[in-house]
């Protein structure tokens, strides 16, 4: 028995579970592999088709997107097949809202792990995340094949990638804290957040590119932090043909860094409550 | 020097606000403008504040709950439900902040205030034991090096790789509880754990815990089968509207707390017949059952003497009246019945309050709720003057405990046995 040596005691008082937060967090890391790893097997458990609705709905969105906006409406595609346009900013848009989507829900989901242990909760909305970033390695499988359809192949720009994928990821999870914490108390929020997702579809470059957004709007515009990703999601895989505006990805930048850094201050506030609220 | 308390309380209070829990938990935003804007308009019109919290009401679910509990030592944590138990259990594992006071752990803690939390019906037996583990706070290579321990101890081998949602329940509580029991902490809060599951699993369960407990580790138990506590526990306490109001050996506790109950029980326990129904110059007064409680306590003890009292009025002098009673399960089953044995039928009572007194030496009942029927005849006995069925209750409680399992025992009788082993030569 390891007597001698006792470690300092665990003080439980008012407030205080603030002081050791960020060493729980480490402490309890292993949670959050356990729940991410849960949440990508349940995923697709008795569905038909399984992982292949990671495919089917970005690859659908694409479909009815280049039929409106290129077939009907004629938007330029600035030398790049329609198709790998359009498919280039649905990954990042439907990582984004998925991810979203999970994360806003993450606590309301998991409500009898609130009520029943202990671990930072911090970890529940971030674990949330994973599942998304699967569907995007999925779904980005579809664009490796259009690429190889229409023979267009991205140049070194790509290894950028990863980069914009984390900007996406700090986005969903920002808002993520923010709607899952807000969601504890209002449940409004469950209507709310596919509210955005739908409406941020169609304010977003998706269908379209920038090109197209009237010089003088550009500013307002570049307020929806997913436009700098979006861009620059075309930017490192659609080579020469797109450009960056990189005004306006720092602004994106900027604003996704408010939004999750504010998210968790949100979040740490309103987390000692979860347990008697939820 | 003695070693410091594994579990240090000072003070310890939680409130919740009424309105806010446990009746109303969330809201929508539209239920919050409206009641904003309410209290906006509200001071407006220059009412007090007062008002306001006066609407807020706070409740103390716990209440300035200070105790010490040493290495090793095995608290049990009883009370009324609402006493605020779950409450205790949840700040001490840190589920919910207490609003005052303050409590310091020495040890790695483990919390089980649920069987399978965590466990999701779609995955498989062998992913759940991983992720359950990991939620109680096992690591993965301590769930690994003992998984072949909790697979056996559940009995699940053969189903490791089905979706838990096709267990049998059974399976299901087994597999459970098997994650926790492998946890090896220094400090373990479970919280009624043992109510699940059938009698051979429970007694698997109790011998579990005492081997966890036999291994110097530090316990904190809230149940409401006292003769577990009293058996598994070193120390109890007793919690009343979320205020402490015994605390020591385990024994004392939970006899207290089974005396005190008994009196609410005892309502139960008493008949007070309607006025006014007199039968042929009888009328039934009240009947009651008591035990070592005093009058009307509801609550006996297995093989401990009762009283069955049965009192009735008569308004002339009548020959070989005669009160009777009768014993059935919930289940319907007659236990045991007698009649007042000492009236003939030439016996002459006088006009006036009458008590016939039974006193049950004895009677092995098994601990669970029992009815009393009461009737009153008169020669020729064919036919009840009175028959109140099922008018009292009661309820036989185990406190000594059976065997190693505390569970009950089959069967409506509990006779007083004693099993003696010898080796065949």
């Amino acid at each position: 028995m390891q007597s001698e040596a006792l470690p300092e005691p665990l003080i439980i008082e008012a407030g205080h579970a603030q002081r050791h937060y960020w060493r729980d967090l480490w402490r309890y890391r292993e949670i959050f592999w356990f729940l991410a790893r849960r949440d990508i097997l349940v995923r697709y458990k008795q569905t038909a088709i399984g992982a292949f609705w990671a495919v089917l709905q970005p690859l659908a969105t694409m479909l009815v997107f280049v039929l409106v906006f290129s077939v009907l409406a004629k938007f330029p595609s600035e030398g790049v097949p329609y198709p790998i346009l359009v498919y280039c900013a649905m990954l990042p848009w439907q990582f984004f809202a998925g991810a979203l989507g999970e994360s806003s829900n993450s606590l309301v989901v998991n409500a009898n792990l609130i009520s029943k242990v202990y671990f930072p909760r911090l970890i529940i909305p971030t674990s949330a995340i994973v599942p998304s970033l699967v569907d995007l390695a999925i779904a980005a499988v579809i664009l490796v094949g259009l690429m190889a359809w229409y023979d267009f192949w991205p140049d070194w720009r790509v290894i950028t990638l990863p980069f914009f994928i984390a900007i996406a990821m700090a986005a969903a999870l920002g808002a993520g804290l923010w709607f899952t914490a807000l969601n504890v108390k209002y449940r409004d929020f469950r209507y709310i957040v596919p509210f955005v997702v739908q409406f941020g579809l169609y304010v977003s470059p998706v269908g379209f590119s920038t090109a197209v957004v009237p010089e003088r709007w550009r500013p307002l515009y570049s307020l929806n932090p997913m436009v700098g990703v979006i861009e620059g999601f075309r930017w490192a895989l659609l080579g020469g043909q797109a450009s960056l505006d990189l005004r306006g990805l720092l602004m994106s930048v900027a604003l996704i860094a408010v939004l999750l850094a504010s998210g968790v201050l949100y979040f740490r506030r309103t987390e000692r409550t979860f347990a008697d609220v939820i | 020097m003695p070693a410091p308390a594994a579990i240090r309380v000072r003070d310890l209070s939680k409130a919740y606000t009424i309105g806010h829990q446990p009746l109303r938990r969330y809201s929508t935003l539209r239920d919050e403008l409206a009641s904003r804007t309410a209290a906006a308009a509200r001071s407006l019109l220059g009412r007090s504040r007062a008002e306001e919290s006066a609407a807020r009401e706070q409740f103390w679910a716990l209440q300035d709950v200070s105790f010490d509990l040493e290495p090793g030592k095995r608290l049990g944590v009883i009370g009324r439900n609402g006493a605020g138990k779950s409450t205790l259990l949840k700040v001490l594992s840190r589920i919910t902040e207490p609003t005052r006071g303050r409590a310091e752990i020495r040890g790695r803690v483990a919390s089980l205030l649920e069987v399978g939390t965590g466990f999701h019906p779609e995955l498989t037996g062998r992913e759940n034991i991983f992720l359950n583990g990991a939620i109680l706070g096992m690591s993965r290579n301590e769930i690994r090096t003992r998984f072949d321990d909790i697979v056996a101890f559940a009995e699940v081998e053969r189903f490791l790789d089905t979706p838990v949602k096709h267990y049998s329940s059974g399976m299901y509580v087994r597999l459970a509880f098997a994650v926790a029991a492998f946890l090896e902490p220094d400090i373990l809060i479970i919280d009624e754990v043992l109510a699940v599951g059938d009698a051979e699993f429970q007694r698997r369960c109790l011998g579990k815990m005492r081997d966890v407990a036999g291994h110097g580790r530090t316990i904190l138990f809230v149940s409401h089968n006292m003769a577990a506590v009293a058996a598994l526990c070193t120390h109890a306490m007793f919690l009343d509207k979320g205020r402490c109001v015994r605390f020591g050996p385990a024994k004392d506790v939970t006899q207290a707390y089974l005396l005190e109950t008994a009196g609410e029980a005892g309502r139960e326990a008493r008949y007070v017949a309607p006025e006014g129904r007199v039968r042929d110059g009888v009328a039934l007064v009240h009947a009651l059952v008591r035990g070592a409680g005093g009058d009307g306590a509801g609550t006996i003890g297995v093989g401990e003497p009762f009283e069955v009292e049965i009192a009735y009025r008569l308004t002339r002098s009548k020959r070989g009246v005669r009160a009777g009673f009768r014993i059935e399960t919930a289940e319907g089953v007659v236990v045991c019945g007698a009649n007042d044995g000492a009236v003939s039928e030439t016996l002459a009572r006088e006009p006036g309050l009458h008590r016939s007194r039974c006193r049950v030496h004895g009677a092995p009942l098994n601990s669970g709720p029992y009815y009393v029927t009461v009737g009153i005849d008169e020669p020729p006995y064919s036919t009840a003057l009175f028959l109140e069925s099922n008018c009292l209750r009661f309820e036989v409680q185990d406190l000594q405990g059976y065997g190693t399992s505390f569970s009950r025992p089959p069967g409506v009788i509990r006779p007083n046995t004693e099993w003696e082993a010898s080796e065949q030569e």
